[in-house]
């Protein structure tokens, strides 16, 4: 079970290296272009290839943030054991509702 | 003279000075020799070789672990001036000696030992010294068991059920054993949340191991072994 959490924290963290670096210049461009809030959601509004973007962004979150708070927890608390992997479970299920909850509301606004 | 503060007691203790004769090529097991026999022979200890091929003379020299008995006072001394604590991640049995019980106990759970199978080979197994996997194996198989490696890595500290670097590299010498018959086991073994996967490469046991071994090299081969068997479907 740990190989494959390892395995599933290094291909997430890929993926998040180069969608971070993507969701960064696309903050930069919008920042520095004078968008406005509606002109953004015009654009995200009904575009499939930000909605699957931001989708794979939202699940590799939800599967690399949790892996890693659960390294961070087991070196510096004694929190060990079911308890604390169904703990953060339900972390990565809040991670990915938030995060699809975003995806959605842009892509239908 | 040399001003020398060594740690006495176990867990809890303080740490006493001594001031000891500066003399030529003088080593820090010269020193603590010098303590024990001339001014406090309660002084506890271990060593036995007293050249670099034991490992059992380890201690924490001004805040790095490393062989009193191949540390020279000239390179590790700050203003005449010497720290000596037992090794770090170990309990301590008195003053610089330490239980090393757990440490082993760890080579054993990372199966850290050979493994002829129920059939052993006929024949002497044919090895060649320019194959990837004797190679591999060279690489790690001069450990010596000092703990200077457990000592040095910040995941020990953190994670007490983490198998340590010398667990971890010794594993990896037995992977790239091509006579062993216990590679699943092994890495089976090496795959829990305290095994391999823990390691942060940091690489403290790497930059102090006295012996050139890079443990972290060994954990990084056993990172990819394990990915593979994962990707194989072994749980």
């Amino acid at each position: 079970m740990s190989a494959l959490l390892f395995v599933a924290q290094r291909v997430s963290a890929a993926l998040l290296a180069a969608a971070g670096a993507v969701h960064l210049v696309t903050i930069l461009y919008v920042a520095r272009s004078g968008l406005t809030a509606g002109d953004v959601l015009g654009r995200t509004h009904g575009n499939a290839w930000l909605f699957a973007f931001y989708t794979l962004f939202v699940i590799a979150v939800a599967i690399h943030a949790p892996i890693g708070l659960r390294t961070v927890l087991r070196e510096w608390t004694p929190w060990r054991g079911i308890a604390l992997d169904v703990a953060m479970v339900a972390f990565a299920a809040l991670l990915l509702a938030l995060g699809l909850r975003a995806v959605v509301a842009v892509f239908v606004a | 003279m040399l001003l020398v503060r060594i740690w006495r007691g176990t867990t809890s203790g303080r740490f006493q000075v001594f001031a000891v004769p500066r003399r030529e090529n003088q080593t820090v097991l010269d020193v603590v020799t010098q303590v024990q026999r001339e001014q406090d022979a309660t002084l506890s200890y271990r060593f036995a070789c007293r050249v670099g091929m034991c490992g059992s003379c380890a201690m924490v020299v001004n805040g790095r672990p490393r062989w009193a008995c191949r540390t020279r006072v000239s390179e590790a001394a700050r203003d005449d001036r010497l720290q000596l604590e037992p090794l770090r991640n170990f309990p301590v049995v008195k003053d610089l000696a330490v239980e090393m019980t757990e440490f082993f106990d760890k080579w054993r759970a990372a199966k850290g030992f050979f493994e002829p199978g129920t059939a052993p080979a006929d024949d002497f197994a044919v090895v060649s010294p320019g194959s990837s996997e004797r190679q591999a194996a060279d690489a790690g198989i001069e450990c010596i068991g000092c703990g200077i490696c457990h000592s040095a890595c910040d995941v020990v500290a953190w994670d007490k059920d983490y198998l340590g670097p010398a667990a971890l590299n010794r594993a990896w010498t037995l992977v790239n054993d091509v006579r062993d018959q216990a590679g699943e086991e092994r890495l089976a073994a090496v795959s829990g949340a305290s095994g391999c996967v823990a390691c942060h490469t940091h690489m403290s046991c790497t930059k102090l191991c006295p012996q050139a071994i890079a443990p972290t090299y060994a954990i990084a081969g056993l990172k990819r072994a394990i990915v593979s068997r994962a990707l194989r479907g072994a749980t």
